[in-house]
């Protein structure tokens, strides 16, 4: 008796113990403001500076000619040019990244999220941790290129008038 | 309309319906000397909730499972399937998770205590204990009660988080969606009201599948029949208020 009872206590205390870690973990870790548990991945972090990085997220993925090759680490406010610096994780195996590489923000299909892909430059040498990317793209903005689009449409009819 | 089929469609609902909050009021105000017993209720914690932890987190699985497979099928149409961290972690969080696991509980949980109740009544214990003036609503309705109300949001939150595994391993693992996509798009997406809606509800369900488990076992007929007959009302009745209260509550939150 006395040993079925200890099983049955201690079968409730996992279950309880697993269902708040179950709740801990909704509620923490899901919503962005959340803490984070998940450490550094590996591989060396290379920043961009962009005018407007659009809804980049920390997370979303960092593409070469398509190929996922790391993830953005973080994204920060640069307070003396007034741009968007992000940086990125890159996976260690693609080390031969050239270092005058040009950095744009995509947009995966029409609904889906950014993601910055990188094309490579010519040069010789190589990034490395901590490095820089200088050459950067932002993102389109769709209202931007909206308003673009029919600014022009209203100047060219303007002239047909004459 | 003859004064018989009103009797039966109104009245005897209505008083049901007075029956129970009456019976829900006696047993909360009996639920405060309970607390007293931890152990009747730790018991009953492991009876509604440990044991039901396995229906619950393979259940979870694949309902997380097939939620990504549908999804990825759907948004691939619009080259957004990226978004299915976000499709599904909000499907399961506000609406899967609760009603799911609360049908589950009802299921395998109600049931078993509606019966074990209702056989505690067909063979007099209850009766017995009265004799001895022992409240059975305290020492055998509240503790089954409370231990079904603690582990039902409890068991909501293991499902969630097996829910979103299973969406995961499909989608991220067989189907290609990128991993960093699948969570940082859910991430940004899911706010704290949200999953605060998922826990909520399995709150109110968990309340009322306990309520209506204890009820119909105190309430069932003395006969091996009328137990039988109880743990189907349990059932049906439980189904019903849970599907009712999930849009009532829907409502009150968007």
């Amino acid at each position: 008796m006395r040993n079925n009872n200890r099983a049955l206590e201690i079968g409730t205390g996992l279950f309880v113990l697993l269902g708040f870690a179950a709740l801990l973990f909704l509620t923490t870790q899901l919503p962005s403001n959340g803490l984070k548990l998940i450490g550094p991945a590996k591989g060396y972090s290379v920043s961009a500076s962009f005018d407007n990085v659009g809804d980049l997220k920390s997370g979303s993925p960092v593409t070469m000619a398509g190929v996922r090759i790391g993830v953005v680490q973080g994204i920060h406010f640069d307070p003396k040019d007034y741009r968007a610096v992000v940086s990125m994780r890159l996976e260690p195996q693609f080390n031969q990244i050239p270092d005058d590489s040009f950095a744009s923000i995509q947009t995966q299909g029409l609904l889906g999220g950014k993601y910055i892909g990188i094309s490579p430059g010519g040069s010789e040498k190589f990034l490395k941790d901590g490095g820089r990317i200088d050459q950067t793209q932002s993102a389109i903005v769709l209202e931007s290129l909206i308003n673009k689009f029919f600014a022009g449409y209203a100047s060219k009819s303007e002239e047909s008038k004459k | 309309m003859n004064s018989a089929l009103t009797d039966v469609l109104f009245v005897r609902n209505v008083r049901k319906f007075g029956a129970v909050a009456v019976f829900c009021c006696r047993m909360l105000v009996q639920c405060v000397p309970a607390l007293a017993r931890p152990q009747l209720i730790v018991s009953q914690i492991y009876n509604a909730g440990a044991r039901s932890l396995i229906i619950i987190m393979l259940s979870g699985l694949f309902v997380g499972m097939v939620l990504a497979l549908q999804g990825f099928d759907l948004l691939q149409r619009f080259g957004s399937e990226d978004a299915l961290g976000v499709a599904s972690a909000l499907a399961l969080l506000k609406e899967l998770t609760p009603v799911i696991t609360a049908l589950l509980f009802a299921g395998r949980a109600g049931t078993a205590l509606t019966s074990e109740i209702g056989l505690m009544r067909a063979t007099d214990q209850l009766t017995a204990m009265e004799m001895m003036a022992v409240d059975p609503l305290r020492y055998v309705a509240a503790p089954r009660f409370l231990g079904g109300a603690i582990s039902m949001p409890l068991l909501a939150a293991v499902f969630s988080i097996i829910g979103l595994f299973g969406a995961q391993l499909v989608g991220v693992q067989l189907m290609g969606v990128d991993r960093g996509s699948f969570w940082s798009q859910m991430q940004s997406a899911v706010g704290l009201k949200d999953v605060m809606e998922g826990v909520v509800k399995s709150l109110v369900f968990g309340f009322a599948c306990s309520l209506i488990a204890v009820y119909e076992g105190y309430h069932a007929e003395a006969t091996a029949a009328g137990v039988g007959l109880a743990t189907t009302r349990t059932v049906v009745a439980s189904s019903v208020l849970i599907l009712l209260l999930d849009y009532v509550l829907t409502a009150f939150f968007l």
